[in-house]
Order: structure tokens, then sequence, then C-alpha cells
């Protein structure tokens, strides 16, 4: 892994929990075994719109093994649910389906009813002989037929200021009297969420109104409030585990009704319940990445000066909940032009409702914004780096506020030399490699850096070693690895005897892992909890040796251990020591964290540039990605390792969106017929070039204490069109709907 | 998955008899494929007989002909030597199949009788003709990117997804199948069938009948044949076109030629008048371009499919180009 700044702060490390996790020992949703288990299988609805008429559950019933079989006409009612009536408004607004409510169905593949049985075999078969009767009404899941339909967002309504809101600056429109302008509509379908761990939960009714759900979600206490209030039981009467998650891009950030599912069937059998979901369910269940039409005018005079850029959106969302995300918030901030507008819009099938997903609506903006800066930097006859560069904008535009911090530039540059852009030809076509066509592209991507936040509690035992702990979940970035880092950075404690534990609604407050804010948001509590546990020791310390007192922690030196006076280091005493002479066997703290306001004078972003070679083959159309070079401006790299892990799994998932992934839906039953691996595919190794990963490696001490921006979403966004800009540049071909399948290229 | 029985066979005589006393068992080989089906509803057998274990498995050479056993794992033919030495079109097309860990599992006979991919066909909610005959074809007006454009009819236009299939089509085979009346002898082209009236029937194997091998006879193709498959991504998918390539070259002039289609019909799809129009001809594109135009003739596209008219000639084309070392 190279790096092209400064020193290197994050250690390589290895995972804390990476030997747990190939060897198996680390526990996963559905793999607590409790006493007297049940397991759960759903059955889901054949029919995309229409109304229950029977639920035949005679013959699952006789099947040897099953207990329940559990469906609107028989399930309890959740008491948080008080009205019976689904409350939806359409078009938008609504919220989520609520399982078993009532004999509506919604959408194709929509949970129907449970099947409870003694083993998972025996649950999975008398769920084949459940036999549902509907009484039909006409769906609408076509979105191309439907486009003419779509609303401003619900949201947007309620609150016109809402960052959804049509936006104006200058002119919206004013790319139209541009000297060169184009405009351009750009299609990207529904991606689904499939994680290699399927969406898997265990619920025990401790008690009649005590919960314990082992549960993959990405935030242990939003889901404890969500099933609380479901329940309307004490928060603290629910927990939720969430140890270990096998992969989650965004599909758990939400509490989806299969979840509720398994609670009803939990509380009516009187037995812990374990369901995870099949493959196949996984398509229709859990959020996807919703399909997607963007229409760019773009404008820019004669020198390459971009002059206005007008950026439409219309998502898909289902007809019972409002889902919205940023697809067009980079298009206000990305360059320097003086006229810009963008326009959102929804539009409600009748389909399951669609969620985040990795660099959500900034993936899908970046591949129009992206794309048409290729096409506009081409029609000018000027090479899309140096186009780049020359609208490149020194403070945001959008909220007229400096950067907290921003090296895109030298994150461009660097891209460009290491992918070898001088062999790129101008014109299309132009460099060979044998058959094949050789071809070089490029593309940008930027995310809000957030924080949020959140509390950390640490205790000092008496043998030296020390215990973090925080409710938030590890969804695969190496959350665990991270924070062990910066306690041991900012604690004096060397990382082998620093314990990190997560996923329990139990531990202290953290919010949902998503929106790439995790290491700051946690990170800065756990920076925080380490001072405070310093001030403490610090405290203690004069006890043991008179000439701490009077001190305070910018005066003493913690390492290994141990505090020593930074002016004479060989006056030291060691953290078990305190404890002794206090007699102590431990020693608590927990503190919380918040972003303060001084951070609200800048514009906090976080950017990347991605560069790909690609070989196309004129006769075939088959695309091979040679090479990926992806740069990061993501603040402090707390560890290179997991960091540039997460980089290489981001280019991946974007080679993926430009060229695999699609998951079709046959109108004529709203059904999706792209439902398993075979069908809907995804990169295997043979896709995945080389990828080499930069990072600036420079600290954003304005966003949090640790210097770091989030680095998850920032992996994705930019890739798709980084490669379809590379087929152009080989073939002359623009695809502007994803996913670039070698029909499109012959 | 419904309830089944399970009885394992060591020799064929007790395969044929375990499943010539019950009309609901099915023979099981490496499981890759019927394992799925079973799991989805597709195929219900109420007693599954494995023959795994049947000493089926060598590949030997007698006689001017490579005799592979139906047992033998598609990894093991993959890799042999005699396999890779004449007939390596046959290794290859095996390489371009499914994944080694499945390679690793699946027989040769369970290749050729794997069923087709199409989406209706797997999924029980949705209408299929092969599947449950007389429901309609739900890819004829439904979504048929993957879909056949030779030899189809109004009841199916499902493609049969084998690519070692394609190979021995090409390479000449035959497959040898017992069965209660005895042993007979079916040419690799009459082995599939054409959906027709009867799309829930994939071949012309009877009912019973076990697999026990296939012979491919010695030709002169081993020095200039290529199989090509175009797919989504560069593994682990099934082919939107393959060719099954293979010249016999002297001097430059064409003496002999092979060329077998996956991916665009019922069955592996061969094209005798274009490999005739080939014979003689000098090793050159206009000589490929012409036996493409000819390959193509009565085909045709449905909705999302169209494109398969374009992407077999260039994927014939550039099969012979790479077979003939052209490129
Ligand atoms: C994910 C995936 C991807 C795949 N990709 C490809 C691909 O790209 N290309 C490709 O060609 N294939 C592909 N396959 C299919 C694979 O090649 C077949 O599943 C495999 O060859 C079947 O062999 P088997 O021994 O496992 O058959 P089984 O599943 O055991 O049997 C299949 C059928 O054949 C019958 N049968 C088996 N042996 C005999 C015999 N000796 N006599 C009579 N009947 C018999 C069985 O009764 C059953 O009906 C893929 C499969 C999977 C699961």
């Amino acid at each position: 892994m190279n790096r092209f700044f400064d020193k290197v702060i994050g250690d390589p490390m290895n995972r804390v929990d990476g030997k747990l996790k190939v060897t198996g020992a680390a526990r996963y949703s559905a793999e607590y075994q409790l006493p007297n288990i049940s397991y759960g299988v759903i059955v889901s609805s054949t029919i995309a719109k229409g109304r229950i008429r029977s639920v035949d559950a005679k013959a699952a019933l006789r099947s040897p093994g099953v207990i329940a079989v559990i469906s609107h006409e028989n399930a309890i009612r959740v008491p948080g649910w008080a009205d019976n009536e689904h409350p939806t408004e359409p078009p938008t607004g609504g919220r989520p389906l609520r399982a078993f409510h009532n004999n509506r169905v919604y959408s194709n593949g929509q949970p129907i009813a449970i099947v409870v049985a003694d083993t998972y075999e025996r649950a999975r078969h008398a769920a084949m002989l459940v036999k549902i009767e509907y009484d039909t009404d006409k769906h609408e899941t076509n979105f191309e037929a439907n486009k003419g339909k779509a609303v401003v967002p619900a949201v947007v309504k309620k609150n016109p200021k809402s960052g959804l809101a049509d936006y104006e600056r200058g002119q919206a429109e004013g790319y139209k009297t541009a000297a060169v302008k184009l405009e351009l509509e750009y299609v990207h379908p529904t991606e689904v969420h499939n994680p290699m761990e399927l969406q898997a939960i265990t619920a025990h009714w401790e008690a009649d109104d005590k919960l314990i759900v082992y549960d993959k979600v990405q935030g242990t206490k939003p889901t404890q409030q969500a099933f609380a209030n479901e329940w309307k039981i004490p928060v603290q009467n629910v927990k939720v585990i969430s140890e270990f998650v096998g992969g989650a891009f965004g599909n758990g950030l939400h509490n989806w009704p299969h979840e509720t599912a398994a609670i009803i069937a939990a509380k009516m059998v009187k037995r812990p319940v374990k369901l995870m979901l099949t493959r196949e369910q996984m398509f229709f269940m859990v959020g996807y990445r919703p399909y997607t039409w963007q229409k760019i005018g773009i404008g820019a005079d004669k020198d390459g000066k971009l002059t206005g850029i007008y950026h439409e959106a219309i998502g898909q969302t289902s007809s019972y909940e409002e889902f919205t995300e940023s697809t067009l918030q980079q298009t206000r901030m990305m360059y320097t032009s003086p006229n810009i507008g963008t326009k959102y819009r929804l539009l409600p099938l009748d389909v399951s409702t669609p969620i985040w997903m990795r660099g959500p609506g900034e993936a899908t903006g970046a591949f129009a914004l992206e794309s048409a800066m290729d096409e506009i930097a081409f029609a000018l006859n000027i090479d899309p780096v140096q186009f780049r560069l020359m609208n490149h904008t020194d403070t945001d535009p959008d909220k007229n506020l400096p950067w907290s911090t921003k090296y895109l530039k030298e994150c461009i540059q660097v891209g460009a030399e290491k992918i070898g852009w001088s062999k790129r030809s101008l014109k299309p076509a132009g460099v060979r490699s044998g058959e094949w066509l050789v071809g070089y592209g490029m593309g940008v991507g930027t995310f809000g850096a957030h924080r949020g936040a959140a509390a950390v509690r640490a205790k000092l035992l008496a043998n030296g070693t020390v215990v973090f702990q925080s409710a938030v979940t590890d969804i695969g970035p190496g959350t665990g690895t991270a924070m062990v880092q910066i306690a041991s950075e900012h604690l004096g404690v060397s990382p082998d005897k620093i314990t990190f534990q997560l996923g329990n609604s139990d531990f202290p407050q953290a919010p949902n892992q998503g929106g790439s804010a995790t290491v700051a948001t946690v990170g800065s509590a756990v920076v925080a909890t380490c001072k405070a546990m310093k001030e403490k020791l610090l405290g203690m310390a004069p006890a043991a040796d008179k000439r701490f007192a009077g001190l305070k922690v910018e005066d003493v030196t913690f390492d290994k251990g141990y505090l020593s006076l930074s002016r004479s280091p060989s006056v030291k005493v060691a953290f078990t020591d305190l404890l002794k002479k206090q007699n102590l066997s431990e020693l608590d703290v927990l503190q919380d964290s918040k972003p303060n306001q001084e951070a609200n004078k800048y514009s906090k972003y976080s950017f990347s540039v991605h560069f790909a070679e690609v070989h196309v083959h004129p006769a075939t159309g088959q695309v091979r990605v040679k090479k990926v070079v992806t740069c990061a401006d993501a603040g402090t790299i707390v560890n290179k390792k997991t960091a540039a892990n997460q980089m290489i799994g981001g280019v991946t998932g974007g080679i993926g969106m430009a060229l695999q992934e699609e998951a079709v839906m046959d109108h004529r039953f709203g059904r999706y017929v792209t439902k398993d691996f075979g069908d809907y595919h995804v990169p295997v190794h043979a896709d995945v070039p080389p990828i080499e990963v930069y990072f600036v490696n420079k600290p954003d001490y304005i966003v949090d204490p640790m210097g770091t921006k989030g680095l998850g979403e920032i992996a994705i966004i930019g890739v798709a069109p980084a490669i379809t800009n590379a087929i152009f540049n080989a073939t002359g071909k623009r695809i502007r709907e994803l996913p670039v399948t070698p029909d499109k290229l012959i | 998955m419904i309830q089944f029985q399970y009885t394992r066979a060591t020799e064929a005589r007790m395969a044929l008899d375990a499943i010539s006393k019950d009309q609901s068992s099915m023979f099981i080989a490496g499981g890759t494929n019927l394992v799925d089906l079973m799991k989805r509803g597709i195929v219900t057998p109420e007693r599954i007989v494995d023959i795994s274990r049947l000493p089926l498995n060598k590949i030997s050479y007698e006689g001017k002909v490579l005799k592979i056993g139906s047992l033998a794992l598609n990894s093991t033919v993959a890799e042999n030597k005699l396999v890779q030495h004449k007939h390596p079109l046959l290794a290859q097309a095996l390489n371009a199949g499914a994944s080694a860990q499945i390679r690793n599992m699946a027989t040769v006979g369970g290749n050729i009788l794997q069923r087709t991919r199409c989406h209706y066909f797997y999924d029980t909610s949705l209408p299929c003709n092969k599947r449950e005959p007389g429901t309609g074809c739900g890819a004829l007006e439904g979504f048929n990117r993957m879909h056949a454009i030779f030899g189809f009819s109004d009841k199916c236009i499902a493609v049969h997804p084998s690519d070692m299939s394609v190979a021995l089509l090409a390479l000449d085979a035959t497959v040898l199948v017992e069965g209660s009346k005895g042993q007979r002898r079916i040419p690799f082209g009459d082995f599939h069938r054409l959906p027709g009236d009867k799309p829930e029937i994939d071949t012309n194997l009877l009912p019973g009948e076990l697999i026990l091998g296939v012979e491919v006879p010695d030709n002169g193709f081993a020095k200039n044949s290529h199989y090509l498959k175009v797919r989504d991504r560069a593994s682990y998918a099934f082919a939107l076109v393959s060719v099954a390539a293979a010249l016999q070259i002297e001097k430059k002039v064409i003496k002999d030629a092979r060329i077998a289609l996956g991916g665009v019909a019922h069955k592996p799809w061969r094209l005798a008048e274009a490999e005739r129009s080939l014979i003689g001809k000098p090793v050159s594109e206009a000589s490929f371009q012409q036996a493409a135009l000819l390959a193509m003739q009565g085909a045709k596209g449905f909705k999302h499919n169209e494109f398969k008219l374009k992407l077999a000639p260039n994927s014939i084309v550039q099969a012979l180009k790479v077979a003939s070392r052209m490129v």
C-alpha cells in the first residue's frame, strides 16, 4: 500500500477480531443456540398488490414438527400499532410496513405468514405447504411507464427548507445559454442489498415484558428504541445484541417486517424463534438502492469554464413509505459553476421500500454528474483531468463556507500519475492492446464528513488491561480495531491490553453505524473517555508519588500503562499501582462527546477520485477492468490496512455497479426475475483487477480530535463513472444506462 | 424440500433396479443441480438413488476412442492429460463452466442432464410450460435476455445451459446409456431435443435410463480449436453465447470444421451448413464471416435477446480466428 503524504499515523494493525472470524468463533445473529429454540420461515406474497383472501395453513400445521403458522388472521396485535388500518398517506409519506397487520399486500415478496417449527428444515418444508389466496389489484411497478407521476417528497412539503427541495444558485437553468451545452439522461437500475450474511434475527421473550433479540442491525440503540415503542415496554426491557455483522451496507439501518414477525412469533409460541431470510427473500425484504432516472443539463464556455449545471433526479420508493436520498447534493458543491439547479422527485410504486446503500444517493448522483463532466470535457476537447482542475472550487459554493480541509486536487494529480494517464488518447478508440481497445477514465466522489454524539465507557482493571464499551456495531470496517488503536494512542496503553466491546444495547449510547461517521463519532467519545480516565489517574497519582501533585494532564506522559513527568521521565508510576494504592479493583469512566459548534463555521466533506483502465473487446463487447487507482482525502487514517480494505471493497462494489448489478423485474407480475446470485451478478475475483489505494492522510481537526473524515462511502462514490468514462474512451460508446453489459457494446 | 428416501447404489444394475421399481425416483450424482431444484420444489422425487459411487468414473483410450465414464468429475476430466492432449476443446469448455468448487462435485452425466436456467422455470409462482405443462411460457413475453434464438417453440424459449455439451456436440461424441432393455448408443446431436409441444422433456433419454459414459472419437482438431464463452462477467456466469470451434487446417486451407453454439437454443446448436461452407476455404476473416452469416439463417430474437443476432456471428468469427491462430 503506497501513500503519498506525510508520516504514517495509523498502524496497519491486524483486526482485533480477525481470528474469531476466520476460525468461526465469532457469533452472528443466527448462531445463538438458546434452549428450547424454534425456527421461523417466512411465507411471502407472490402478487404485487391486493388483499389476502385466505391463508390455508392446514397442510402446514399437519406437517411434522410444526408449532404454529402465524399470519394476519391469527397474529397477536402489536400494542404500539394502535389502529388496524395500515396508515399510508399516498402518494408518499407513510411508514414502515407492519408485519401481519392486516390483509393488504403492498409488494411482491411481502411477508404474509411465518411458519414456526422445531427444526429449520421442517419449517422450510411446511412454509411451502401454506396456501394463500388473493384478490388481486392492478399494480404499477414499471418505473419508466410511470415516470410522469413522480411527486415532490413529503419531507419537502412539510419542510420547504429541506435539503431535498428544489435548489437554485444563480439561475437554475443557466446552462441553457452556454456556448457549449449538453442535455443527458442517465438510468441507474435497482441494486439489491445482498451482503454475505443473510438478514437474521433470534428473538426471545425472557419475560412477558422483557425482550432480547440477536439481530443483524447497524445500530443496537435505535433498534432497542424501535422495539420498545412497538411493544410498549420500557426501553431497558429490550436488549439488542449485534456483536458481529457479516456485511451490511445500509440494509441494517431500518427495522424490517421480518424482525417484528419473529418477535410476534416468539411471543405466541412462547419459545425463542430464530429466523433467517433466504437469499431470494433478501431481494424483496431488506431494501435496495432504488431505480433512479436522472437528467443533467450542463454548459461551459469555450475555454472550459463551467457556466451551469441543472441536475434532476427521480428515485423510486414504495407506495407505503417514503424513502429519499441525497442524489443531488454533490452537484451543488463540487464545481465552481455560477448557475446551479437541482430538482428531486419521488415515484411511489407497488414495490418494497428502498434503503440507503453504500454511498447512498451520492453514488447514483455521481454516476450522472461525473459522466456529464466527462461528456462536456470531450465536447470541449479538453482532457477530463484538466477540466476537473479548471473547475475546482476552493470554498464551498453551496454553503458559502471554507472547507475544513480539502485535498482533492492533490488526489487527482497523484491518481493521474499512478494510472498512467499520459498514455490516454483524447480521441476515443485511440489505444489498443492486441485486439482489445484500451481506455482510461476517472470519477470524483464526495460525502459529508459527519460526526454525531456518543458515549463510551472504559474500565481499567487491576491487571492493567482496559475494557471499553459502546453500543455501536461493526458492519465490517473494523470498528473495534480502529477504536483499540485510538484508545491505545490516547490512553497510553498498548493495544494488546485493550478490549473494545460493542454491539450490545446495554453499552453506552452510539448511533447507527452509517454515513461514514463511526470513527468520528465513537472515536471522539473514546478520546474523551481516555482524557477523563487520565484525569482520574492523575488525581490518584500524588498518593503514590507526591511529585505528581498539582499537575495538569498536559504535564504528564501516559505511555505503556505508566504516568511519568514529561520533564523528568524517570519519575513514573504504573496505572495498576495507582489502583492498588487505593484498594480499587477497577477504575470506571463514562464520558460522552458531541460535535463542537466551531465546526459549523466550515463545510466538511471527504473526497475521493478513482481512475480506471479498461479493455473492451470490439467483437464480443466484453469489458475487463485492468487496473484501478483510488485516492482518498479522508483525514487521518487510523489503520491503513482496514482503511485500504474499505477502499478496495468500495471499488469492487463500483465495478459491480458499472458492469453487472441489476435487479430485473417482470412488470406483468411485479416480481424480480433475477433473484439469486446466478442471475444477479456481483464481481467475482476474475473481475477485480489490482486496486491501488492512496491516502492523503492529513488530519482534519475541525471534524474531530483524531482528525479523521469518513471513508466508507467515498470508496464507491465515483467509481462507476470512472469505469463508464473509460469505456467511452476505449470505444467511443457512451452507455448512459447501467450496468454496461456486453450486449450494449457490440 | 419434500421428504424423500435415499438409496445408495454400488453397481449400475442396482441403480437401474431401484429406479425401475419406483416411478417417482431419480438418480443423483454430484447433486449440484438436482438438490437446488428439489429445494425450490421444482422437481419432487420421493426417492433419490445415489449413483455417485458407481464405478463409472474412468477415463480411457481404446481403439481411437476416448471413453469418459458418466461419473467422472468435471474437474477430473478437464485436468486429464489425455483429454487435454486429444480434445483441448472439451477441457476448455469444462473450465469455462461454473466454479472450481462446483466442477469438483459435478459429473459428466449430470452436466449433460442439467436443466435450463430460465428465470420462469426457477420460480414456482410464475408460469412455465417446462416445469408445469399448460401454464404458459413466462419468458416469451417476459424477460428473455438469456433465451433462445434458434429452435424454440411458442411453448418454450429456454436454452440449455451446459458448456461441456457444446464441446461434446462439436466433437461428434456419442452417449452410452443403459436401461431395463439393455444398452444403447445415442449420437450427441440426438441426445437433447427441441421444446416443440413438450418442453417438459429435455432429452431423448428414456425414463429410468442411466448414462454410462460418453465416447469421443479421434479427430484432427486438437491443434486448432477454441471454446469462446461470452458472459456478463469474467467467470462464474452462464453464457450469453458460447462457441465451440474446431478446425483442421492444412497449408492454410481448411480441411474440416466443427462449430457448435451454446446459449442459443433448447439444445447445444450445431452449425452443419456453416461448417461445410468452410471446407476448402483459406483461413481468413472473410471465410469466417461467410460461415457466420450462414450460421445465423433462421435465427430470431425476442425483446431482450435481439443482441444475440449480432453477438453470435461476432463470436463465431472470433472463435474461428482464435482457433486458427489468426489472433
Ligand atoms: C452456481 C452454478 C453455476 C453453474 N454454472 C455453470 C456453467 O457456467 N456452465 C455449465 O455448463 N454448468 C454450470 N453449472 C451447472 C453444473 O455444471 C451442473 O450442476 C452439474 O454439471 C450437474 O452435475 P451433477 O453431477 O451435480 O448432477 P446432479 O445434480 O446430481 O444431477 C443432475 C440431473 O442429472 C441426472 N443424472 C445425473 N447423472 C446421471 C446419469 N449418470 N444417468 C442418468 N441421469 C443422471 C439426475 O437425475 C438429475 O436429474 C452451474 C451450476 C451451479 C450450481
